[in-house]
């Protein structure tokens, strides 16, 4: 039976090997942060110091223990261009080896904090449970500890050693580690792609290697870089104030002894100074590269909004006057691409919405049917214009129209259902004051005017017990009654025309009929007009009465909803009705012969 | 087959769920836990198609999820193949991927964007013990089979549309040669030609290599147009089951006549129609 595998097909081209392709997306990263100015600034300031640090016994021209009080606060000499200290040691000799130890000691704090935070970081959010309660509570603990006093306090039990003390620093850092990991794995966790791994058979050690690390791994670079920067800082400021191994050369240390002779030689606080200065602000602005590289890769750069946007109307304004309560003309819709230049996604449409009629606006995914819908209402998101056209809402052109008129004429009459009603409220707020605010801004009527009528609009659109939701917030009450209370809304300042994107697509079937039920009455009672944008075509047969069906950015036909669904014209219009699957038969029934055929 | 039937006491089913219960812990202290399923028994043949119809919230997903072993069972109990298999062993279980699959509802999430749609296929196949090149060769034949280009191998999920990616998945789910696929709501989120066209390579790949479907849906027309019999969940209870054609036209259940009242068709006079009936039945939208 295990032969009845799918791979019966002809065997195909040996591909090559998939893995070829990690590497190569890694070199883009690594390239994207060489073309980052600040990446590539501070990612060569830092080269140069571990480079110089590492080549210390080769660079440095004396030992930095080597003192000879002769040349103690000794100005440049030969050999030694930047003098000497107060002992008469070589200051580029201190410089080189201190920053050994004071770079060493960050890489000791950072490799036991990653040692102690990720590993148990990605245990406590993968498999969550007792671990995770315990070791959570640990870190709490861990990090309501004064870093500072613990320092100290260690140094006094355990011995005045850089070493044990980065140790002792890396054990108080792990928490940073530990909750950035636990955090983000906890979300992977509940990904769909986690599932489907485990449903392929995979370990849960191969599961958290192949699909949890690769999603924690920039945020643990980033992270890697700010710590390491905290680090040197920490280490420095205990050896500054002498609480450090007395005769290494550190970074920290110099400083603490040029502090001592500050008058004398104030310059000596420079060298030391610069170094841990240079150091710690490379590493933060590598950091903050290497979040702009690592997490935002593939992001458009934030296209500048414009805000007034035609270049040309070029619809003749007479056209508008006979057409009714919406008429839009010729309407294009560009977005401009990061690169600079625009993409036209809306390539001239026409569209008429007399009052008392709902019009359809049929079309698959990136059809332009929602681009369509938000220019008339003059929300476009970030980056799109109307580029060409003229839409008119009760004869005033709308294309080009100040922000200002544009709000009035939204709401009053122009109103909006949204797709997905529940992220449309806001679950800090009663469902009631989402109602009455905006009445009382636009109506400028008393708050409980406004209530009053806020009650009534809840009492329209069918809803059993108007005071309880009005007092309920948007998580108490489910995703129909969500999309009555949005109706409501819209419905608040008595609109003339009311333009619904998808109004059901979130619902169940009973509660979308439900919901269609209330649109019709609307419709009908207060005379409204209703464009209704939607992919389904029974929601057309049910409600509308004349439709315009999109392809493309283009429509491609238009109709009464019996012309359209029972004698389509264009091609694409026929092959979305025979998608269709109101009439498919059923299949027939299940015959024992089929089972297991192979 | 009877040699992979042990047993074979279930004259011939090949997953059976029996009195299944699954609840989740309440929110807040001491909080009732909530039960999503109540007692659910259902069964499925081999190569047949169990459509599940049921709103959001009936607990359609969790039985899916139960059968997967993603979600723990309180009581009751899933056999497959004579075997039971609710509270099995973590080995077994990874063991059990060679017989069920799965193919989820969101193409968008349910493929790791950071990884190739090479890499998504050939992992199951590794899990199962196949050796790299094996692997390789096979997601030709895969992508192949799901009519997707063989370079979609090197290529991200991210450069493909919801139907492509939702073939990926099928792919996937294909790798190992399953007897049982859960389909959850795997069309719900394309486009009406895509859906078609996904549904139609459903049913193809399930003449040609026998395995059996517990398609998982909302909407009846798609749940017909896949399924030999149909159940139907309410509030964690199964209603109502019986042959598709049945079930789909003539339900018996009130809980299903009107879902079937209430889904619109694409008919101006049948949706008419369908709506009056649905508004004398339900009261709704009183005028």
């Amino acid at each position: 039976m295990s032969e009845s595998a799918p791979a019966g097909a002809p065997a195909p081209p040996p591909a090559p090997p998939p893995a070829a392709l990690g590497p190569a997306r890694r070199t883009g990263a690594v390239r994207l942060l060489l073309r980052h100015p600040l990446g590539l600034a501070s990612g060569a300031v830092l080269a140069a110091v571990v480079l110089a640090v590492l080549l210390a016994p080769v660079l440095s021209p004396a030992e930095p223990g080597v003192s000879s009080l002769r040349d103690a606060f000794g100005g440049p000499a030969a050999g030694h261009p930047l003098g000497f200290d107060s002992a008469g040691r070589d200051i580029v000799a201190r410089l080189l080896h201190g920053g050994r130890n004071t770079l060493g000691g960050a890489v000791i704090a950072l490799v036991v904090a990653l040692a102690l935070g990720v590993p148990s970081g990605l245990l406590a959010g993968y498999y969550g449970g007792w671990f995770d309660s315990a070791a959570s509570w640990a870190v709490n603990l861990v990090m309501a500890l004064p870093a500072m006093v613990v320092l100290l306090a260690s140094r006094a039990i355990l011995g005045p050693t850089v070493w044990v003390l980065m140790v002792v620093l890396g054990f108080l850092v792990a928490p940073a580690f530990f909750r950035l990991v636990r955090g983000i794995v906890a979300s992977v966790r509940n990904e769909l792609y986690v599932d489907a791994a485990k449903v392929s058979g995979l370990r849960d050690r191969r599961i958290v290697a192949r699909h949890v690390l690769i999603v924690v791994r920039a945020p643990i670079i980033i992270q890697v870089a700010l710590v390491s920067g905290i680090a040197i800082g920490l280490q420095a400021g205990l050896e500054f104030l002498g609480i450090g191994s007395g005769d290494t050369p550190t970074w920290g240390a110099m400083l603490n002894e040029a502090f001592k002779n500050i008058q004398r030689a104030p310059l000596l606080m420079l060298w030391p100074g610069l170094a841990l200065g240079l150091t710690s602000g490379a590493l933060v602005l590598l950091a903050a590269a290497l979040r702009d590289v690592l997490e935002d890769r593939g992001a458009a750069p934030a296209a500048r909004r414009r805000r007034t946007g035609p270049t040309t109307i070029t619809a003749p304004r007479s056209a508008g006057a006979c057409a009714g309560l919406l008429s839009v003309r010729d309407l294009a819709v560009s977005y401009a691409l990061p690169g600079g230049g625009e993409r036209e996604v809306v390539h001239g449409v026409d569209l008429d919405v007399r009052a008392g009629e709902i019009v359809g606006l049929v079309g698959e995914s990136g059809s332009g049917k929602t681009q369509t819908a938000f220019s008339i209402l003059g929300i476009l998101p970030e980056g799109g214009r109307v580029c060409r056209g003229s839409v008119t809402v009760e004869g005033e052109e709308i294309v080009g129209m100040p922000e200002r008129r544009h709000r009035e004429l939204r709401g009053n009459v122009v109103a909006y259902v949204p797709q997905e009603p529940m992220s449309n409220l806001d679950p800090a707020f009663t469902i009631g004051s989402q109602l009455v605010e905006p009445m009382r801004c636009k109506l400028r009527i008393s708050k409980a005017e406004a209530t009053r009528r806020a009650l009534e609009l809840l009492r329209l659109v069918e809803i059993a017990d108007p005071r309880r939701t009005f007092a309920s917030y948007p998580h108490e009450i489910s995703g129909g009654m969500a999309q009555r209370v949005l109706i409501a809304g819209a419905m608040s300042c008595d609109p003339r025309l009311l333009i619904a994107d998808e109004p059901t697509t979130a619902l169940d079937v009973r509660v979308q009929a439900e919901v269609l039920g209330l649109l019709r009455r609307l419709q009908r009672e207060r005379d409204l007009g209703v464009l209704l944008v939607t992919h389904n075509l029974g929601v057309v047969a049910d409600l509308c009465d004349r439709v315009a069906v999109m392809k493309q950015g283009r429509i491609v036909e238009t109709g009464t909803a019996e012309q359209v669904l029972h004698a389509p014209q264009d091609p694409y219009t026929r092959k979305l009705l025979g998608a269709v699957l109101d009439h498919v038969p059923a299949r027939r029934p299940w015959q024992p012969s089929n089972a297991e055929v192979s | 087959m009877s040699a992979s039937a042990p047993g074979s006491a279930t004259v011939d089913a090949l997953l059976r769920v029996e009195d299944l219960r699954v609840s989740f812990p309440g929110k807040g202290w001491r909080a009732p836990r909530v039960e999503v399923l109540k007692g659910v028994s259902l069964d499925v043949r081999p190569g047949e198609t169990l459509g599940l119809v049921g709103e959001s919230g009936s607990g359609k997903t969790t039985i899916g999820r139960a059968i997967l072993g993603l979600v723990p069972v309180r009581s009751g109990a899933i056999t497959f193949a004579g075997e039971r298999i609710d509270r099995v062993p973590a080995r077994r279980r990874r063991e059990l991927s060679r017989d069920i699959q799965v193919i989820f509802q969101d193409p968008y999430t349910s493929l790791n964007p950071s990884l190739t749609v090479g890499d998504t296929l050939s992992e199951p196949l590794l899990a199962q013990g196949y050796g790299a090149r094996e692997a390789r060769e096979r997601v030709g034949g895969l992508l192949d089979r799901v009519e997707l280009p063989a370079d979609a191998a090197h290529r991200l999920p991210r450069e493909f549309s919801g139907g492509q990616r939702q073939r990926v998945a099928i792919a996937r789910a294909l790798a190992i040669g399953p007897r049982l696929i859960v389909c959850d709501e795997p069309v719900s989120a394309l486009d009406l030609t895509t859906q078609k066209t996904v549904l139609d390579l459903l049913v193809e790949i399930q003449e040609r290599t026998g395995v059996a479907y517990l398609f998982v849906s909302h909407d009846l027309s798609v749940v017909r147009f896949m399924s030999h019999r149909v159940a139907v969940i309410h509030r964690g209870e199964i209603v109502e089951t019986g042959e598709a054609a049945e079930v789909t036209a003539e339900p018996r259940h009130p809980y299903t006549r009107g879902l079937l009242l209430s889904a619109p068709v694409a008919d101006v006079a049948a949706q008419r129609a369908r709506r009056e009936a649905f508004e004398r039945e339900y009261g709704a939208a009183a005028t």
